[in-house]
Order: structure tokens, then sequence, then C-alpha cells
């Protein structure tokens, strides 16, 4: 019998209670939301699981909500089940503050790079992780851009006079 | 001059270490990309290499999130630029997810073969480059000209060769016109004698053989916990292919076969490319089959607000002129959603994971580019290996470095 959303949602229920919660079903791939010390165990049971089989790491990734108290940044994990063709969501909130949750890497090779590209944009500490170092930007950057409060040059702008590239000035 | 005391500073315990440190690009002709290894070579032996991604990151999910969405398919060609198509094709596939729109038959057929043409395109370059680090120049100067023939095909239809910006949210921007028809019909009667012909000189020929057969080998789980997809995955033996797994664009009407390899090598590799060119002919033929009994004036969905109007109607109908205004300026509404699409790209799995708050571009846009997720195996796939190997190794994997640093 093919894996269905349902039978994961009670599967995952069942084990993990009420340290999941926020299921929903956007296009039909079963989102939820893990606490943040939970993250590794979750994956290691959909892992191990007989049933659930989920064994192919397909992205992490993170989302900066600068407006969430003390949840301003979410993990965020597809996994996928290959046996039953079913993938799933996971997020995982941590405070901006202290962005700390457990690596994969133990579970997945992939998720090495995966998780150090994280780290390099929104600064995601992944611990436990074998080599956290920046990976596409240089090594001196202090910040991490992709966080909201580095917004892109408003391209209205008139103050800067660049004759160039024809900003400012007179026209 | 030879009494004037040379300065050298060497790294501490490189006098003492028995390897020889060396710096494999990050621009060596033979990376076919900017990719920098520091190799640690025993002889000529590789000991342990350290990959250094990032020399062409250009921020594209940054840019994205300052971008109307119809502005977003030219960064996509920059991904994998081998194959813009199909990159653009992703994209403009979630976005009409995102909107819930449906696109006609004929729409998807086209999109078929353009996204097939890109394909072939790219496993060309892929399987003749093989031959070139191998010492055979001939068969990628030979097939050239039949990819110079898909771009033209490109330029028939969008007006561009390498970077197309091809399609518009909802099908393509004009209809293809009869000589796109009849250059397509030219490369499915001239192509198919050109692959055998490349194949006869590469497949069975023993020096070719003994430099990929064994070389670069990785089992089919190793190759799953790495996360790679595509080519590289079925040639371990996965017969995972989104377009079977996960139909999208009517690739369920289609009719063809997923090749898979058994160990994983670059030799496997090779074949399986090759194996899905012949596959991807097919699917080109089918295609144009089926749309002869379609009307053929249809080539975009029905939906004015996110699809620019015909020129003439912008300057004689009201409504026209607003959705188009509304358009170019990005203010086309789109509804807020979360949504993650993938696409089976000439080297794997290319996803895009796109958050939208309503806005006028994404909240926030992730690419998954397959080969920054299997480029991580490569120092386990060349340890043991010799030198020249490494580089066979490298552009088995297809890598794109466009795309590996987005």
């Amino acid at each position: 019998m093919s894996l269905t959303n349902e039978r994961i949602q009670q599967r995952l229920t069942e084990k993990f209670g009420d340290v999941l919660t926020g299921f929903e079903e956007p296009f039909g791939l079963l989102t939820f939301t893990a606490q943040k010390d939970y993250n590794l165990k979750v994956m290691q049971f959909l892992f191990d699981d007989e049933e659930l089989r989920f064994r192919f790491l397909t992205d992490i990734t993170a989302v900066h909500y600068p407006d969430r108290k003390n949840e301003e940044l979410a993990v965020v994990y597809h996994l996928h089940n290959f046996q039953d063709n079913i993938r799933l969501r996971m997020k995982v909130f941590v405070p901006v503050a202290s962005p700390k949750v457990f690596t994969a890497t133990k579970l997945f090779e992939s998720a090495n790079w995966m998780e150090r590209e994280t780290y390099d944009f929104f600064g995601i500490e992944f611990v436990g992780h074998p080599n956290l170092i920046r990976v596409l930007n240089v090594d001196e950057m202090t910040y991490f851009p992709m966080r909201k409060e580095f917004p892109l040059e408003d391209s209205s702008r008139i103050d800067k006079d660049d004759e160039m590239f024809g900003r400012g000035g007179t026209f | 001059m030879l009494d004037q005391k040379q300065h050298v500073k060497l790294p501490e315990g490189s006098l003492e270490k028995d390897t020889t440190t060396l710096n494999l690009g990050p621009t060596h002709p033979a990376t076919h990309g900017v990719f920098q290894n520091i190799l640690e070579i025993d002889g000529e032996r590789i000991v342990s290499a350290v990959p250094t991604v990032g020399y062409i990151h250009r921020a594209f999910e940054k840019i994205a999130e300052r971008r109307p969405y119809y502005q977003i398919t030219p960064l996509t060609d920059r991904l994998n630029y081998c194959s813009a198509p199909i990159n653009n094709m992703g994209w403009l596939m979630t976005v009409e997810k995102l909107l819930g729109i449906e696109t006609p038959k004929r729409v998807d057929y086209l999109r078929v073969i353009i996204m097939e043409l890109a394909r072939i395109a790219d496993h060309l370059i892929c399987s003749s480059v093989m031959g070139v680090d191998t010492g055979a120049l001939t068969g990628f100067v030979y097939v050239m000209t039949y990819r110079e023939l898909i771009y033209e095909i490109y330029e028939e239809i969008c007006g561009s060769r390498l970077t197309t910006n091809i399609g518009r949210i909802g099908g393509f921007e004009r209809n293809f016109t009869p000589a796109a028809f009849a250059k397509i019909q030219r490369f499915l009667d001239e192509y198919p004698a050109v692959l055998k012909e490349f194949e006869t000189l590469l497949t069975r020929n023993r020096i070719f053989m003994e430099r990929t057969q064994g070389i670069g080998g990785i089992s089919a789980e190793r190759a799953m916990s790495y996360g790679f997809t595509g080519p590289n995955l079925r040639a371990a033996g996965v017969d995972y292919d989104l377009r079977v797994a996960n139909p999208y664009c009517s690739y369920e009407d289609f009719d063809f076969s997923i090749p898979v390899g058994t160990t994983g090598d670059c030799y496997d590799r090779f074949q399986v490319r090759n194996a899905e060119m012949w596959e991807s002919i097919s699917i080109i033929r089918q295609a144009m089959e089926k749309l002869k009994g379609l009307p053929d004036d249809v080539y975009h969905a029905d939906v004015p607000a996110y699809y620019l109007p015909d020129k003439k109607d912008v300057y004689t109908k009201m409504e026209a002129l607003i959705y188009h205004f509304k358009i170019v300026m990005g203010e086309a509404d789109i509804l807020p959603g979360e949504v993650y699409n993938a696409v089976e790209g000439a080297n794997g799995e290319l996803g895009f994971y796109l958050i939208s708050d309503g806005g006028r571009s994404p909240y926030r846009l992730h690419f998954r580019r397959p080969c920054f997720i299997y480029y991580q195996a490569y120092p386990e796939l060349i340890q043991g290996a010799m030198l020249s190997d490494a580089i066979i190794v490298m552009s088995s994997l297809n890598l794109i470095a466009g795309e590996l640093d987005a």
C-alpha cells in the first residue's frame, strides 16, 4: 500500500505528539513544524522507520521572518521517499539571537554543503557539523547576506551621482 | 645572480611531508568552468581533495527578492547555461503552479520539444567533452554542428541562443514559426545518424573504455546519500526520473524508458547520457506527431492577468492596456503561498522553492541546484585515482559552474 500524507501525519503524531505542529498540505506537500531541539530526532525517525523510509534529502534552506519574535529564522528541510515517491517538508523555527539546530550530516552526506550554504547566507549554526564554514561567499565576510535586514539597493533612488549609469544628476 | 638569497616562504611542514600539494584550477582549461581543487598527491595518486566553490556566485536568490516574477526568468537562464530552456520552463511552471494556471496541451507539447532539445544539447556537451578529456577531439567538433542547430531552433523561437529567456508565464511569447518546425524536423532527420556515428567513435573504443571504466564509480546507496539526481544517479542504478516519478508538462502522454547503469562510473554515466539522447529524440518525434492533431494557433494559456497581451490589443483595447501596464510594472496579483516544484534538469533534479507573501516579488526563492549538491562527492570519487582521472570524473559529472555557484 502506498504511503499517504494522512498516514505519515498519523505515524509522526503517534511518535512525537505535540512536538510537531502546524500540519498542512500546501499544493499536496505535507508540511509541518518541529520544535527546534527535535529536528534531528524527527529526521532520524523518518529515515529509520520501515514504513516511512524518507531516505533522500532533497534540500535544506532557510527563510528569514524578521517580524516573528523569537522565531525569526526558519530552517526548511525537504525530504523524499523514493520507494513510495512521496515528499514532505519540515520547518524548524529558531530565534535569530541563537540560531542553533542539530546537523543532519550524520544521516545524509549531502547535508554537508547544504548546511554550509544555509550557514553562509543566514547564519544558522548547525551543531555538530564537521566543517561549518562559508561555501559560496568569501571567508572574510562578517554578515549573513540573505537576511532581510540587508535589502537590495532601491532602484529608484536619485541621491547617487553616477554619470556612467545615468542615475541622479539631471536627465 | 645565483648567490642572491631566495626568500621563498613555504607553509609549515611542507618539506617534511611525503605528499605534494597541487592546485587544480580555478582557471585550468581542463576543469571546464571555475572550479578549484587543492589536491594532495602521492606521485600521481590522489590522496585527498578539497574543492573550493563560489567563484562566480552572483546572489540570484537575493536579486530575485526584488524582481517581479517575469523578470526572474532571465536569472534562471544563467544557472545551467548549457540547457537554459529547462531552467526557464521549471521556473515558469513553478509560478504557474502557485497561480493555479492550467496550460493547454499544445503549450505542454511545445515545451516538451524545447526541453528535450535542451537536454540533448546539454548531454551532447557533456559526452563529447568526456571524449576531449580522454584525447578525442574529433567527436566534440563534429557534434557541435548539431548543438549549433539546436541553438538556431531556440533563436527561431525566442531570438536568443545561450541565455534564452524562452517562454512566459502561461505559455510562449509567440507561436513557433514554420521555419522553427522545419529546423526541428531537420534536426530529427539528421541528428540520429550523427549520434550513431559519435557513439561508434567512443562507445567501444578501447582507449576510451580503459580511461573511463571503473573510474569515479559510486554505489547506489552512496549516490543517494550524496544527493545525486539525474543521469549520475541513474548511472549508479537507481531508476529515478522526475519525468516519470512526478510527471509535469504532460510527460505522462509520452512513451519512453529510463536508461540506468550499474556501477556508476564514468563509462556508465556516458552511456546513460547517450541512451537518454535517443529517448529524447523519440520524445520529440512523438510530440511532433501529437501536435498535428491540435489547433495550431494556441501557444499560451488564457490568463490575461499574467500573460502579456498582443501589442495591437494594447493600443486598441482598454482591458489589454490595463493588464499590460500591471504586468510590466510588476503589479500583477500574485497569491500568497508556498510551493516546491522540481523538473528533471539535464543534470538532475532542479527544484524551485518559492514563498510568496502576495507582494510583487517572491518573499524567498531558493534554487535546488543539482550539481551544487552532488559536487560534494567529488573528493570521494577521485580518492586513490590518478591525476588524469580526476579530470574525466569532473567532466563526467556534468558540473556547470553557473548552476553550482548560483
